[in-house]
């Protein structure tokens, strides 16, 4: 079905042109039908994400739909604080004036969601949007189809169709949004497609955030109460859509010594969490597709890990499924090194002391998160100060993204710009500079034409420097 | 090409090794540029006459004064800028600590401009300093002097491992921009910002583009001296800086009819010692000059039936990175607010937001986007990294598979922060929902 892209963003920028959706009241208005949408249809997004992927119900309550309401929530409490211009101080410089920023919406924004978490990763930033008061397409991902229809069903019946759209689609679809010219692109998926938005939006100097991914390295220290670490490892990678998560535990580095006890605590609590035959666990998500499934099943058929599986390597490809699988000592040019995994596979990378993780870490693209498992001080410390990435956890993984006074976004090749909490409602805002000035006050070294006094004069109050102003002023 | 990788090559071991987050290499650099405008202001005087005949206390004014402030107001807040800011982390994750960290970027590339080509370059420069980055800069070659006066004495006062400077054209912005950067920050056109910022998606890299725009100047009714303080406000926008050619600069003026005969009387008066400025009374709309940012000394004056339709003709064309609005009228100020979108606004005055280091600076829509200044500098080109503590006390079983009935309860009063609900739950005290899970 073709969308004609320049109709929609015509009516959209007609429709904010109005004003209607910079008032505080549409924007509540939209919020509390995004919230309506996650409280009273939780069965139906449910259904829709188990159809996707297969996804266990607990998983998309906690990820999905508390997800989105939690959002929502925290957006209508904080609107009008968020809403309010905030005062800056002025300097003698500028005497007498008084000055503030005051946040305005960007106009009419595109949103691009994805596959893994189809439902929350699409409603989120669109609430961040609205709250700031923002036209907006969204463009669910097609390879979540049941989610994508779902979305377009539930959104044309709760909220202002006039200002907030859902289209759906495939490459086409996307490729004739992108020529368009938007006020900002919220974009969430690989580097690649990444690179194409970016590239569109440089046409019509459209800013843009860009939520992508990375290799998250987990560093696990000895001296540590491991068997917590495994479980707060496993609960971020396996617990997570199986793997396929931006944020999920991608390798782990270890040394040489501890890395047995390693496998073999992780070994023993995934069975606690997912029995014998994991691939029968109805607690495990899917695999989303036949492409994704055969290019991890690759990663397995890869001369250079046989007979580095510690742990797994069951598959199911009728079922898409396959069970969480852990490779000891890869070597660090192996094809699972080289890209972001997404999915349930965890390769160990063995070094000889456990300093040597930052050489590892820092040879790669920075990554989306970094955790570290530690009790060592100065090793936590040299970890912060020393790898870059979007965000880090001390001592557990992926929680970060639950807590909205962080900012949650990528930097270098795991993307740019960050949202969830403020920086949602920041990310989709201009923040408008204001200074008013009196009529009192005129300098005349302001203006030509101009004599050795005035830049005497300016330099002082450039400076700052009250005494020399007096002096400049009576003509020392 | 060769040199420029040895270069970059250099500059990104510079920034490996660490010397560069410190905060006192960083101060350091910060004190050795104020030295170097300091101690070579009689050169940039002249440098700047040449390549534009600026008057030294324009000179001072928009230059040497504004790069000196902007070192002094980094120097005196750079380690607050630094040091992490708490996040605020909710009981239930108890006990957790969680900080915003800001981390430089890496290695930046910075375009300078050719109309204020000192500070448009040093200013920027001043940021990338601050939040700890290795940087090249690029000057314009539209200002020669300007450029090969940095280019001789940048070396002289810092650290050249850390911070280079590349002469040249379009061919080496070329060169430049095949490159991987970790930020780019540009001064000019929104043309060339188009073409930057497409080099710049090979890579991912993030941009600030400071572009231009039609700034325009509404100007209500006004008398006495309040108009006569007006007017040389606006004539000292217009003609003052850089005779017009500057990103805020005053680019057509929206005035009532019936005050237009005054106020081009006025502009008269004010500008009779200023070379070659034009005035433009009502000029066709679809005419180039008035679909173009003008960057010079022409001033077009629109002429409206009801000041209150300035707000729709703004409305109608592209964001620009100003607007000025000289008025009394609180209601007609924040109809302006409301209802106009730019990168700032000032009330009766212009140009003067450029020196606020509490304001951020910067455009919107074609105007640009990204901003400096002050604090605004430093974020500019840092990473806001989060950081989150935890203990490996106190676990929290119910994020743990198999999943049941209780721990999809818990969760749910986890996410209300439903702290008494959570007790109550784990007391076994509170009636769960008898819902239908299929576990």
């Amino acid at each position: 079905m073709a969308v004609d892209a320049e109709a929609v963003v015509k009516e959209l920028r007609s429709t904010y042109t109005s004003g209607k959706t910079t008032t505080y009241e549409w924007r509540a208005s939209q919020l509390k039908a995004l919230l309506k949408i996650a409280t009273h249809h939780e069965r139906d997004i449910i259904e829709a994400l188990r159809s996707d992927l297969n996804k266990p119900e607990h998983e998309a309550f906690v990820h999905e739909i508390a997800a989105v309401s939690s959002a929502c929530k925290l957006a209508l409490k904080e609107l009008h604080r968020w809403m309010k211009p905030q005062k800056v101080k002025t300097t003698i410089t500028t005497f007498p004036s008084s000055a503030e920023i005051v946040p305005e919406p960007l106009g009419v924004v595109l949103i691009i969601s994805t596959w893994n978490y189809p439902f929350s990763l699409s409603l989120d930033p669109v609430v961040g949007a609205i709250a700031a008061g923002n036209t907006v397409v969204l463009k669910p991902s097609e390879v979540a189809p049941a989610t994508s229809s779902l979305l377009s069903k539930l959104l044309g019946e709760y909220v202002d169709t006039s200002g907030v759209k859902v289209i759906e689609g495939a490459v086409p679809e996307t490729t004739a949004l992108l020529e368009q010219k938007w006020d900002k692109i919220f974009f969430t998926g690989n580097g690649t497609v990444g690179r194409i938005v970016l590239s569109a939006a440089a046409k019509h100097l459209t800013p843009v955030v860009l939520e992508l991914g990375g290799k998250c390295p987990v560093v696990i220290d000895a001296n540590i109460n491991l068997k917590v670490a495994a479980r707060r490892l496993i609960s971020g990678k396996w617990g997570m859509n199986n793997g396929q998560t931006c944020v999920a535990p991608d390798y782990i580095i270890t040394t040489k010594e501890y890395a047995s006890e390693v496998v073999d605590t992780i070994s023993s609590e995934l069975e606690k969490f997912y029995g014998k035959d994991p691939l029968q666990s109805k607690d495990l998500s899917s695999i989303i597709n036949t492409r994704h499934f055969d290019r991890l099943a690759k990663l397995l058929d890869d001369v250079k890990v046989s007979g580095k599986i510690v742990h797994g390597g069951q598959s199911d490809k009728t079922n898409l499924r396959i069970a969480p699988t852990i490779l000891l000592d890869v070597p660090e040019d192996s094809l699972i090194m080289k890209d972001e995994i997404f999915g349930p596979l965890l390769p160990i990378i063995t070094v000889n002391k456990i300093e040597d993780c930052f050489g590892v870490i820092n040879g790669k693209g920075k990554p989306l998160a970094a955790y570290m498992f530690t009790n060592d001080k100065k090793l936590k410390e040299e970890f912060i100060r020393s790898v870059s990435a979007g965000g880090m956890i001390i001592n557990d993984t992926v929680l970060h993204l639950a807590e909205p006074g962080l900012p949650f976004g990528g930097v270098g090749e795991s993307g740019m710009g960050a949202y969830h909490g403020k920086f949602s409602f920041d990310a989709f805002s201009h923040q408008k500079a204001v200074l008013q000035r009196s009529f009192m006050g005129d300098v005349a070294a302001r203006y030509p034409p101009y004599t050795p006094w005035k830049l005497r004069f300016l330099k002082a109050l450039l400076g700052g420097d009250i005494l020399g102003i007096f002096r400049a002023l009576v003509g020392w | 090409m060769e040199e420029l990788s040895r270069s970059l090559a250099e500059l990104k071991q510079t920034f490996r090794s660490g010397k560069t987050k410190g905060a006192a290499w960083r101060e350091a650099q910060l004190r050795a540029l104020l030295k170097l405008v300091e101690e070579n202001e009689t050169q940039i005087f002249e440098a700047l006459k040449r390549d534009l005949g600026k008057h030294p206390v324009e000179a001072y004014r928009d230059e040497i004064g504004v790069v000196k402030k902007s070192a002094e107001h980094s120097l005196a807040h750079i380690k607050k800028w630094m040091a992490p800011k708490k996040g605020q982390i909710p009981l239930l994750l108890f006990p957790s600590k969680g900080e915003i960290l800001p981390e430089p970027l890496g290695t930046v590339l910075i375009f300078g401009s050719w109309n204020f080509p000192i500070s448009l370059t040093l200013d920027p420069l001043i940021g990338a300093i601050s939040a700890g980055n290795t940087v090249v800069l690029k000057p314009s070659d539209l200002a020669p002097a300007c450029s090969s006066l940095l280019s001789r004495i940048i070396p002289l006062y810092l650290d050249t491992k850390a911070i280079k400077i590349i002469e040249g054209g379009s061919n080496v912005a070329e060169i430049l921009l095949e490159q991987r950067w970790d930020k780019i920050f540009f001064t000019g056109s929104p043309r060339v910002g188009s073409i930057i910022m497409s080099a710049a998606a090979k890579h991912l890299t993030p941009v600030t583009l400071e572009l231009g725009g039609k700034c325009p100047v509404i100007l209500d009714s006004l008398s006495g001296s309040d108009l006569k303080a007006a007017v040389k406000r606006i004539a000292g926008g217009k003609w003052g800086p850089c005779a017009g050619q500057a990103c805020i600069g005053i680019d057509y003026v929206l005035v009532q009819q019936k005050f237009a005969p005054v106020l081009v009387e006025l502009l008269k008066n004010c500008i009779k010692t200023i070379i070659e400025p034009t005035i433009l009374l009502d000029p066709p709309l679809d005419a180039q000059i008035m679909s173009e940012e003008i960057f010079g000394p022409l001033l077009p004056i629109i002429t409206l039936d009801k000041i209150e339709e300035s707000i729709d003709f703004i409305s109608e064309r592209p964001k620009p990175l100003t607007i000025y609005a000289f008025t009394k009228n609180k209601r007609f100020k924040d109809q302006i607010l409301q209802e106009t979108s730019s990168g700032s606004v000032t009330f009766n005055d212009t140009l003067v937001q450029f020196i606020c280091d509490g304001l951020p600076f910067g455009g919107v829509g074609q105007s640009g986007f990204g901003r400096y200044h002050g604090k605004f500098s430093f974020d500019t080109f840092s990473h806001e990294k989060a950081v989150l503590h935890r203990s490996f006390f106190l676990e929290l079983e119910p994020r743990y598979p198999p999943w049941n009935d209780f721990k999809l309860e818990f969760i749910r009063l986890a996410y209300s922060f439903n702290y008494v609900g959570l007790l109550l739950l784990l007391l076994g005290l509170r009636r769960r929902f008898a819902r239908n899970l299929n576990l």
